[in-house]
């Protein structure tokens, strides 16, 4: 029988289920591998046991959190899809901000028409997560990749090295030499360092390496006086959720 | 009749639609925004230039091209920042590439299943080898068009304040041109596919704003008018629309001069009809939609033109580009730091962005008005009108009208919870 699978959102901009949807060349093939069940999106179909729950997006409000666990209790491995789910991603930029304050400023002051919103999570802080597929968006053929491993019955492996290895790989030019910073040093590789080889640098969207500090690009930061505080602000964008690893 | 359609298919966020009837009298209709807030424009609080346009593309993946497009736009001038000729070309045809890649997602995948009877595009992958063929092949040169100018379809790196971070070369527009011809039969053939729907019959007059062709089907622009003919400046977009809110949505609703309004591709048609490219108006024609059109049904025809449009005006605009040459360029730097406003037309419709810069090049505060939210109130007002004609018709087919009238104006519902009014202090 084909796996049975699913796609789900929750806060977030629909960019990296977009990217799926991107596959042309692949998609085909996709439909023939696998039962796809739910993808509201493009779907109206609903229901059943699944064998892969992709999740896109952060857990803010209780009915978010109800949703999920509802969507674990009926799937065998749960996948977070994107940094939105993965690390709370873009949406945790107000964490830093009470959230009383912020649904003030947005909807006013009428209880009656403030909605319940929180700070924006990740979803493995409502249940367990499976597998990820870092980035925003994600990159559509590390997807395919996870998907497999997946599909075969194998943990999938992100890579455990920083951007910047695979940005002296591809003889890029660093950002650096520019006088520009780039998170590269200690941002999770798996994109071919796309926004480099593209131009600009990279902003950090698939989230820290594991030990950031004791990787051998860490030095490129520190060479060019960064210290710590000068990196958190930097971090801002995509890892505000994440405490700046030491 | 209780009806309550919970997160509603095939478009793009969640909302519910909820119906009360009875005796032929609607009692109760709402469409419920039930997304989850994301709070963007506290975000954009304290943000350098040079990140604001990233963070805004994360609004919507589906539009992040019309979103960088206009924030990079609204920043520059509020920065003084004047781009070349070039820069406008490239931006043009990169919003040209996420017109068609919204549309084509849009009519094939979300809207063509229900008039087709099937839940999803998926199960015509074998019945329907020839139609879903044509979807991909559009679908996989409009992402290109987006890889080769803007480095990827979702959240594009290489726009940035001032230009481009990296120019295509033009061996790859040469390609794209000589694609953009190949797929004129594909074309073709989802013209016919359109041409033979069967179209709901049902009309409903609405006042449509967009933006002023200059000369052209607009795109970015200066000057709004509506379909009654009545021009206003860009800069006043905030004294011509008013936003408010209501208890069962997330998102906020907007209207003009106290009544509901329509933006988005009829819209666009309706008022810049005589500026459409050749092609796309022969099969306006041939789609019957025009200037007069009221049947909200009927945006889909018109979205369609707008692809066919676009795949002309992308074969001339890269003609130009080649012609003139690609030159590498020094990105401006900003002088002076202040308030501005700019609108692009998105693939759903008139998007605006204003932004205020303190003296240290960071916001201080943002406004942004989102497509979707301007036609809520269009889409609530249709259907109220619609429902008592059918309610004749049973559940089944009732909700299935109700959803097909929803999707056809392709609202996009994590855009218009994510941005709402706020002014900092
Ligand atoms: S991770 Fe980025 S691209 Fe993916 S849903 Fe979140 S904001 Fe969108
Ligand atoms: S710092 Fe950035 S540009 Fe430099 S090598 Fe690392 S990834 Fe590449
Ligand atoms: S280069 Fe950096 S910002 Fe760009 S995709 Fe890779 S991790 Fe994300």
């Amino acid at each position: 029988m084909k796996p049975r699978v699913g796609f789900f959102d929750f806060a977030s901009c629909e960019g990296c289920q977009l990217t799926v949807l991107n596959l042309e060349n692949e998609l085909l093939d996709l439909v023939e591998l696998m039962d796809i069940i739910e993808f509201r999106e493009i779907s109206s179909e609903t229901g059943g046991e699944l064998d892969i729950a992709f999740v896109e997006g952060s857990i803010c409000r209780p009915e978010d959190v109800r949703r999920l666990r509802a969507i674990r209790r009926r799937s065998r491995l749960l996948i977070a899809l994107g940094a939105c789910a993965d690390t709370a991603g873009i949406n945790a930029l107000v964490s830093d901000r009470p959230e009383a304050e912020l649904v003030r400023e947005v909807y006013g002051d009428d209880p009656e028409l403030m909605p319940a919103a929180g700070h924006p999570r990740p979803l493995s802080a409502f249940v367990q997560v499976d597998g990820r597929v870092p980035g925003c968006p994600i990159d559509g053929q590390e997807f395919l990749a996870i998907l497999q491993a997946l599909l075969i019955g194998r943990q999938p492996e992100l890579p455990g090295f920083a951007v910047c290895a695979e940005c002296k790989l591809a003889e890029l030019p660093c950002t650096f030499e520019r006088g520009i910073v780039c998170l590269g040093p200690i941002t999770r590789a798996g994109c071919s360092a796309h926004c480099v080889a593209e131009g600009d640098r990279c902003r950090g969207c698939r989230g820290m390496v594991d030990e950031p500090r004791s990787g051998p690009y860490y030095r490129i930061l520190e060479e060019h006086g960064l210290d710590l505080d000068a990196i958190r602000e930097q971090l801002r964008t995509f890892n505000l959720a994440g405490e700046v690893k030491k | 009749m209780k009806i309550a359609v919970n997160h509603l298919a095939r478009i793009e966020g969640h909302a519910n639609l909820v119906i009360d009837s009875a005796r032929g009298q609607v009692r109760e209709l709402r469409l419920e925004i039930v997304e989850a807030p994301r709070f963007f424009e506290p975000m954009l609080k304290g943000c350098h230039y040079s990140e604001v346009a990233p963070i805004a593309a994360r609004i919507c993946g589906i539009c992040s091209n019309s979103h960088t497009l206009v924030s990079l736009e609204a920043s520059e001038r509020a920065l003084g920042i004047e781009v070349s000729e070039q820069t406008r070309q490239l931006r043009r045809l990169l919003a040209f590439g996420e017109i068609l890649q919204s549309h084509l997602v849009q009519l094939y995948f979300m809207a063509l299943p229900d008039y087709y009877g099937v839940a999803s595009i998926l199960p015509l992958v074998h019945s329907e080898r020839a139609l879903v063929h044509h979807a991909l092949e559009l679908k996989r040169l409009a992402n290109d068009i987006l890889r080769v100018i803007g480095g990827r379809p979702v959240h594009p790196v290489t726009p940035v304040v001032g230009g481009f971070t990296r120019l295509p070369d033009a061996a790859e527009l040469m390609d794209l041109r000589r694609r953009l011809v190949l797929v004129l039969p594909d074309l073709e053939a989802t013209v016919e596919i359109f041409a033979g729907l069967d179209y709901p019959d049902f009309e409903r007059e609405v006042t449509a704003l967009s933006l002023l062709g200059d000369g052209d089907y607009p795109v970015f622009g200066d000057t709004l008018v509506t379909s009654g003919g009545r021009g206003a400046a860009v800069a006043d977009f905030r004294d011509l629309v008013e936003e408010y809110q209501v208890p069962w949505s997330t998102a906020k609703f907007a209207r003009m001069d106290g009544r509901d309004y329509m933006v988005g591709p009829l819209a666009r048609l309706r008022n810049n009809h005589d500026r459409l490219s050749a092609m796309a108006r022969q099969v306006a024609e041939a789609l019957d939609v025009g200037p007069a059109t009221a049947n909200p049904y009927r945006i889909l025809p018109a979205r369609l033109v707008e692809v066919v449009h676009g795949v002309e005006r992308s074969i001339h605009l890269i003609d130009d580009l080649l012609l003139a040459g690609l030159q590498e360029e020094e990105l401006p730097a900003p002088d002076r730091f202040g308030a501005a406003v700019a609108v692009i037309e998105a693939p759903r419709g008139l998007l605006f962005h204003a932004y205020d810069y303190g003296d240290d090049g960071r916001i201080r505060a943002a406004d942004c008005i989102i497509p979707t939210a301007q036609n809520l109130a269009s889409i609530e007002a249709d259907l109220r009108l619609r429902v008592p004609q059918v309610l004749d018709l049973g559940r089944e087919d009732l909700t299935r009208q109700c959803e097909q009238l929803i999707r056809a104006y392709d609202p996009c519902i994590s855009c218009s919870t994510h941005l709402l009014r706020v002014d900092f202090d």
